[in-house]
């Protein structure tokens, strides 16, 4: 049964040690768009990453991928799932002792039987889509860091997957490489047919690229909608973030004793 | 490349295995299917131990198998385990001699002249035990005091 | 003053609860990995590059160790041996102590620095860039790949390595003994071969060899695992990796010294 929605995740609540990260999630991730999952450094974002993908299983609810209830899935399952979906982590994570070449060659090596010969074509296809052909014998240690990411957004294509999740894929970047990763993202999808989603707090670069934004605080969804829906919101937490404000529901000042008892102005006072 | 080098590592190893196993200790041990078992008793071992040394002529022919304690004539009963090319004759000796002055015990085997040879798992009927230090000396006592008496 | 008492108690007990729970979390680290050693088997070329990186990378350093030691024992050998009239049992004094003892446990010791210490760091490093996570969303699982290969190259390399420092340093005592000092070179070798058995010595230095290749293999590789993906954890899992190795060692060895050499 084919739906409109890749992914379905359906009253999640996932702690780790007790201590709460998600509560109450429900979110819709409709096929061929690219859906972008943004918050502050700490809000969950990432882990909903993992739910999707099974690394991780939530202490309540459902998350569906594909029509298959990822957590309930045996570890075999939930493998040949995993071949499906693409992932981009956040500086690359390439295989340091593997070249370039057998970085994108890896997942070809170890889940098909393709030759040799094939593979090679196929590897040189998914550099040249991400414009790194000429670069296939460096070490990723010879790369800088634009490179190494767009050699592992190749690698992530590699078995031209249903689904490509990118964790900050815009962290630390020139504003040419950004430029050239926002690109791909939006190109990739169209090209392969597939689902995107981006984790990140890059709001600028975000909302030209996307279809659709989650916004996530404190492990709970906070507010939904397209892009202008999102520049366009009043509610104070969803416009601080949105609008890079220093102050606000987010305060500045982190949790602290009261200025001047710091100071010791009383003391000096009495 | 990679496998030439792991190639030689191996490779090596198992020499320096060899080289321990030939050169530096004595892999020339008997394997049991060239031998053959023989018994002797003992009234005293002394520091004999399980694979010391079975000799003949100062040559090894074998080596001590098992000791065991005879319960009924309180005597110690030893297993030889004798290389199969070498046949003793029946009325052969067996005695617990020392190498050296203070080394280690061994069975020295020193044969008769009878004309049937010992088959596997026969008994030697003669046999000399260990020389235990301390009869020695009041042996060596006694018959310093009796020569002493004599004189008087 | 007992307020304080308490917090130390409770404190011991703490981490004595710790050191427990991660004692079990090793052990079933160790079993995933012996039970997920298939792809060790089928494809030879990963325990063939592992081999490399920990065998023979770590030869110059066992074999140059074990010719100094060798020579060593060569020197005070001679000193102590001489002052009973016995020099020409040099061979039996050189050799009995490398292959029961020195080759072994020294071998092991210099292997946990070397090649445990890299091992951990190499892991360590890739649980903090995400390259395990990486190859788990990949569908290729990270035990089976990275660590089951140098789980089987540690353990084969290492009574390898302990035989080569053994010969070095029976050749070692050689040099400075016969070709040095001038102990006669016939007893030096024929005392040697009537002290050194095969089955007594030399095989029980081999098992203790093998032993501790499992020890510190399995200790290196859980550290790097289980390192905190930063900077700091994965140097303090490199020290770990040194200081629980060394210390195994030298507890094993005295419990299999004494199980094998009692009665001798």
């Amino acid at each position: 049964m084919a739906t409109d929605n890749l992914i379905e995740i359906t009253d999640v609540n996932f702690a780790y040690d007790r201590l709460p990260i998600l509560t109450g999630i429900n979110m819709a991730i409709p096929r061929g768009k690219v859906v972008a999952i943004m918050g502050i450094s700490g809000s969950g974002k990432t882990t909903l990453l993992r739910l999707i993908g099974g690394v991780m299983k939530p202490g309540q609810g459902q998350v569906k991928v594909d029509g298959r209830l990822v957590n309930e899935l045996g570890q075999d399952d939930i493998f040949k799932m995993r071949r499906r979906m693409g992932m981009l982590f956040q500086f690359g994570a390439l295989f340091t002792d593997l070249s370039v070449f057998d970085n994108v060659a890896f997942q070809m090596r170890e889940h098909t039987h393709l030759p040799e010969r094939m593979i090679r074509d196929l590897v040189m296809m998914k550099l040249h889509a991400v414009g790194l052909r000429g670069a296939h014998r460096l070490m990723p240690s010879e790369l800088s860091g634009g490179m190494a990411r767009r050699v592992a957004l190749a690698r992530a294509i590699a078995l031209d997957p249903m689904l490509i999740m990118y964790d900050e894929p815009f962290t630390g970047l020139d504003p040419i490489s950004l430029g050239v990763i926002r690109n791909l993202i939006r190109r990739l999808n169209d090209a392969l047919g597939a689902t995107s989603i981006v984790v990140t707090h890059d709001v600028e670069e975000t909302l030209e690229l996307v279809d659709y934004v989650y916004y996530v605080s404190d492990g709970k969804i906070v507010a939904h909608g397209t892009p202008e829906d999102m520049r366009a919101a009043t509610d104070p937490l969803v416009h601080q973030f949105m609008h890079g404000e220093a102050d606000g529901p987010v305060p500045f000042q982190y949790p602290s004793a009261n200025y001047a008892k710091d100071l010791k102005l009383e003391a000096h006072n009495a | 490349m990679l496998d030439l080098w792991v190639g030689l590592f191996v490779c090596a190893g198992i020499g320096a295995l060899l080289v321990l196993a030939l050169k530096v200790g004595n892999m020339s041990g008997f394997s049991a299917a060239d031998t053959y078992q023989l018994y002797a008793n003992f009234d005293n071992i002394g520091g004999l131990k399980p694979r010391a040394p079975v000799k003949s002529a100062g040559v090894v022919v074998g080596r001590v198998a098992e000791i065991t304690f005879n319960n009924d004539r309180f005597t110690a009963r030893v297993a030889l385990r004798i290389e199969k090319n070498f046949k003793f004759p029946t009325d052969t000796t067996a005695s617990i001699l020392t190498s050296g002055l203070l080394g280690e015990q061994y069975v020295g085997l020193e044969g008769g002249g009878d004309d049937k040879t010992l088959a596997p798992g026969d008994t030697l009927k003669l046999t000399q035990s260990a020389v235990v230090l301390e009869k020695l000396i009041s042996q060596f006592l006694y018959s310093k005091a009796a020569e002493g008496d004599s004189k008087k | 003053m007992p307020e304080r008492a308490a917090i130390s108690v409770r404190r011991i007990g703490h981490v004595t609860v710790e050191g427990v729970l991660r004692l079990g979390y090793a052990a079933r680290f160790i079993a995933l990995t012996l039970l997920h050693s298939g792809t060790s088997f089928r494809r030879l070329r990963l325990v063939i590059r592992e081999l490399y990186f920990t065998g023979v990378l770590s030869l110059i350093i066992i074999v140059v160790s074990g010719l100094f030691v060798g020579m060593v024992l060569g020197f005070q050998g001679f000193q102590t041996l001489q002052t009973y009239g016995s020099e020409s049992a040099l061979g039996v004094l050189v050799a009995l102590s490398l292959v029961r003892e020195l080759g072994p446990v020294v071998s092991a010791l210099l292997f946990a620095s070397r090649a445990g210490s890299a091992m951990t760091a190499e892991i360590g490093l890739m649980k903090a860039t995400e390259q395990l996570s990486a190859m788990e969303m990949m569908a290729v699982d990270p035990i089976a790949r990275v660590v089951a290969p140098r789980f089987w190259a540690g353990v084969i390399s290492m009574p390898l390595l302990a035989a080569m420092f053994s010969a070095m340093g029976v050749f070692g005592g050689y040099l400075v003994g016969v070709v040095l000092i001038g102990v006669d070179e016939g007893s030096f070798w024929s005392q040697m071969q009537n002290a050194v058995d095969f089955r007594e010595d030399i095989v029980n230095g081999v098992i203790k060899s093998f032993v501790f290749g499992i020890a510190v293999t399995s200790i290196a590789l859980f550290e790097g695992y289980d390192a905190p993906p930063t900077a700091e954890g994965v140097s303090g899992a490199t020290t770990r990796t040194v200081v629980t190795s060394s210390l195994a060692i030298l507890g094993l060895d005295f419990i299999l010294t004494s199980f094998m050499f009692r009665g001798a």
